[in-house]
């Protein structure tokens, strides 16, 4: 072996090959983890679910399925309505600060239409699905129950606009789900965007 | 060394053997091209108003039409009661009731050209023949005494089995149309034609993908090829 | 960088890592004649880790269930997001796998690298071998597809030929009666565990092997009979980075050739994949022509050759087996003075030709249908193929062999 080693030259190639490598590896890496996401069978599974809406009578709930997950839809009667702003200050989050709903339904309400309610059926604590229990001040859940959900899991309780009472577990109101209306009783969850789809 | 040059002139003279002989019936080369989005566009159109009836192509998703271009709202125009765009696409009639009304299950169409050749599908479908002595009332000179029955039949016309002789001896079964049909010949070889292309698209979806991403790998390999013989020569010029 | 040399220092102290890098690789001495041939082992180990990766990926989505096992092949080829390449990947490396290894066993042979004192690294590289073949047997039967199941079909009932036992042992080998949902679920755990385990276990041991005797080269003479004063042989060099770095050379070529294929040419025009295999496997219909993969072909053609005897098919199956393992005696067989190719005389060059027309012979007509034509020239290539093996005591010995130089030949 010699010493006239041109020493600069070779760390120069063995750096550019070292970085065309590196590339390759992350170049083959992207197929190898894009196989982890959902298929084309999983997302079409997923894919926006249409409901009719005009069968749900007052005060009643129907839960779908969208993604593998439960959605409630809840008609809400002129009562429940009007309980709604009445405890706002036993809420952790009672004007929708932390976004767990579409702009569009950052309201009082929570929803697009005040009546028809639209919520992800799946407890922000650790994900158990918790019961529909609309009526007023029952006798396990004590007088202060104004009505809507409660977790059997850990407990956590939501008002008739799946948001949190203090003291619960779950740190956020319940997520709303994308969602628009077709027309007056036909609704189109999970998806926002396109208009007039039929 | 030598030895090494004689392998590889036998290992390319095996190659053009290597094509494998088959049936002996002599296929017309489908006329098909995977770029050319209309010709699929109108190959999707007819498959699902035509084969759809009978035949699945169950490993098929209906909104996997947008790789050849159509959008969400011409998909949905497609789409059966009850499917909705990402839905496969599935017979009409079920295939235990096709099976006793045809004598045999009609098969799925998903791979069905690279199972059989594009060539092959193409030939088939313009080469029913009358024949009074079947339950269908055709037979096939592709696929002899085949199940289906030529739904094509009104578009292409009637076509009669021909047997000329030639000179030697040698016989040379022709097919010749008697009853025209509601297309020319022309625009029913075209429109076979763009049937066979969108059965070949279906039959391996990732193929226009595939051929785009494998020139950007090969460029890539080779700007690797490059350094890495870079590095290879300049290490070496140690060992003398 | 202090930090990672108090690492590498910390781990050193209890696990020999900087002993086993030296010994294995930065003061593993090998020729430095090395030539093209030379490359195929190395990338036989790539493609084996390529094998494994794309396996594991492919595993996550395929499901071995007769009822499913097809649809779950598609599945992976349209809705799993670029499952297609998995499995273009894993298809492709399968029949390079057996491209690579023959030529790094063919390199073997001539240079002679199975004679002493390599004769149990030769054993163990023949095992790998075969456990490769049992390997690729059993995962041409996953996809489930016409030549899957009638290709093994075929294959498990030569076990029916063994004398006496042979219709319990191919029943035994599937689990019922036919080809069915019980052999492809227990040839899928073959196939992703069982001999995948195995195969990684001697493939090290093949290595530890190697580096143990040292490699060979294409002279076939002992570079570490000249050894300097410092006591590394005067032909080795550090297998790294010098080998490192033209592998590296090698293994972009070999990628570009794997990448090609995968991207513009997976059927390899039916040769990789078949277009029958396109078809879900029909236990009432027997595709009109079938044959192995072409790996295997050879050997089918000298299952073919050997006619029945004594109303039975089992000498052709014996003859096919031993076929398949003949090349495990090369080191007893050959009684030349000298190693390799190089130095040898016209006799053993023109058996080691007619044994190499032979082999490809055969395995083309393998993948032919049965002619009496065919049939007689596979006979004869199956005599000139065991003729290479049985005489070759014989002709090595009176060989007119060249005198072997002392240094390797480099440039």
């Amino acid at each position: 072996m010699t010493d006239k080693v041109d020493r600069s030259k070779r760390r120069l190639l063995l750096a550019a090959t070292s970085a065309a490598g590196g590339v390759a590896a992350v170049g083959v890496a992207t197929p190898f983890v894009m196989s982890f996401m959902p298929s084309e069978r999983a997302k079409a599974a997923g894919a926006p679910v249409e409901v009719d809406i005009g069968a749900i009578e007052p005060g009643t709930m129907k839960v779908v399925e969208w993604q593998g997950k439960p959605v409630w839809i809840v008609r809400r009667n002129q009562e429940m309505l009007d309980l709604l702003p009445k405890h706002d200050e036993e809420l952790t989050d009672p004007t929708g600060s932390v976004p767990q709903q579409p702009d569009y339904c950052n309201n009082p309400n929570r929803s697009i239409k005040p009546e028809i309610f639209v919520v992800i059926g799946i407890c922000t604590h650790l994900g158990c699905s918790p019961s529909y229990r609309p009526e007023v001040a029952p006798a396990d859940l004590g007088t202060a129950w104004a009505g809507g959900w409660f977790c059997p899991c850990h407990g956590s309780r939501f008002d008739m606009a799946a948001r949190v009472y203090k003291g619960s577990p779950a740190p956020t109101n319940l997520i709303i789900p994308p969602h628009q209306y077709l027309s007056d009783n036909l609704l189109l969850i999970g998806d926002d965007k396109k208009k007039g789809a039929a | 060394m030598k030895l090494i040059n004689k392998l590889w002139m036998l290992v390319l003279l095996m190659v053009p053997a290597m094509a494998f002989a088959s049936t002996g019936v002599h296929l017309d080369a489908a006329p098909g091209n995977l770029n050319d989005k209309a010709s699929l566009q109108r190959g999707a159109q007819f498959f699902v108003a035509n084969c759809l009836a009978c035949h699945s192509a169950a490993y098929m998703r209906y909104n996997r039409l947008m790789d050849i271009g159509m959008s969400e709202d011409e998909i949905r125009k497609l789409l059966p009661e009850g499917s909705k765009p990402g839905s496969t696409m599935k017979a009409m009639m079920d295939s235990e009731s096709a099976k006793a009304a045809f004598g045999a299950a009609p098969p799925d169409l998903s791979v069905e050209v690279r199972a059989r050749g594009a060539d092959w599908v193409y030939t088939y479908l313009r080469s029913f023949y009358v024949d009074t002595n079947r339950p269908s009332g055709v037979n096939n000179v592709v696929f002899p005494l085949v199940a289906m029955p030529n739904i094509l039949g009104p578009l292409q016309g009637d076509q009669a089995l021909e047997v000329v002789k030639h000179e030697g001896g040698h016989e040379v079964e022709t097919l010749k149309l008697t009853t025209p049909g509601t297309m020319s010949t022309k625009e029913f070889d075209a429109t076979v034609g763009d049937l066979v292309n969108f059965l070949d698209y279906m039959s391996e979806p990732a193929k226009l993908v595939r051929y785009k991403l494998g020139y950007i790998v090969l460029g890539f390999l080779f700007i690797l090829l490059i350094l890495t013989y870079l590095l290879k020569k300049e290490f070496w010029k140690d060992i003398h | 960088m202090k930090l990672l040399n108090d690492f590498i220092g910390w781990v050193d102290e209890r696990f020999p890592l900087i002993e086993t890098w030296k010994y294995h690789l930065s003061e593993y001495y090998a020729p430095k004649n090395f030539n093209f041939w030379y490359f195929f082992g190395s990338l036989s180990l790539l493609v084996f880790v390529i094998q494994v990766l794309s396996g594991i990926f492919l595993t996550m989505s395929y499901k071995p269930d007769a009822l499913f096992a097809f649809a779950s092949v598609e599945y992976i080829m349209r809705d799993v997001q670029s499952g297609w390449l998995m499995r273009y990947i894993h298809s492709t490396g399968a029949s390079l796998f057996f491209v690579v290894v023959y030529l790094h066993m063919f390199r073997g042979m001539m240079y002679g690298s199975y004679r002493k004192p390599r004769e149990l690294l030769w054993i163990i590289g023949v095992v790998i071998y075969l456990a490769l073949m049992a390997e690729a047997f059993m995962g041409y039967l996953l996809p489930w597809g016409q030549m899957s199941f009638w290709g093994a079909q075929v294959i498990v009932n030569l076990f029916s030929s063994v004398p006496f036992v042979g219709n319990e042992l191919s029943v035994l080998i599937r689990g019922d009666y036919v080809i069915s949902d019980a052999t492809l679920n227990r040839f899928f755990a073959l196939h992703v565990a069982a001999i995948p385990l195995v195969l990684a276990g001697i493939v090290f041991v093949h290595l530890i092997a190697l580096h143990a005797v040292g490699s060979n080269n294409p002279d076939g003479i002992e570079i570490k009979k000249n050894k300097g004063s410092n006591g590394i042989p005067l032909d080795g060099i550090p297998f790294h980075p010098y080998y490192t770095v033209k592998d590296m050379v090698a293994v972009v070529i070999f990628l570009m050739v794997f990448c090609a294929i995968v991207f513009f040419a997976p059927d390899m025009g039916g040769y990789f994949l078949e277009a029958n295999n396109f078809m879900p496997a029909n236990p009432m219909q027997t595709p009109a022509h079938i044959a192995p993969v072409w790996y295997f072909t050879p050997y089918y053609a000298i299952l073919r050759a050997v006619p029945p005897m004594f109303g039975s098919q089992f000498p052709g199956v014996i003859a096919m087996g031993i076929g398949a393992i003949a090349i495990v005696f090369l080191p007893w067989l050959d009684r030349g003075k000298v190693k390799s190719i190089r130095y040898r005389g016209p006799i053993y060059k023109a058996f080691l030709a007619s044994f190499v027309i032979s082999f490809i012979g055969l395995g083309y007509l393998g993948m032919m249908p049965v002619t009496p034509t065919y049939t007689l020239i596979s006979q004869v290539l199956s005599v000139v193929y065991f003729a290479f093996f049985i005489l070759m005591p014989w002709y090595t010995k009176i060989d007119k062999c060249k005198p072997e130089p002392d240094r390797v030949t480099f440039k």
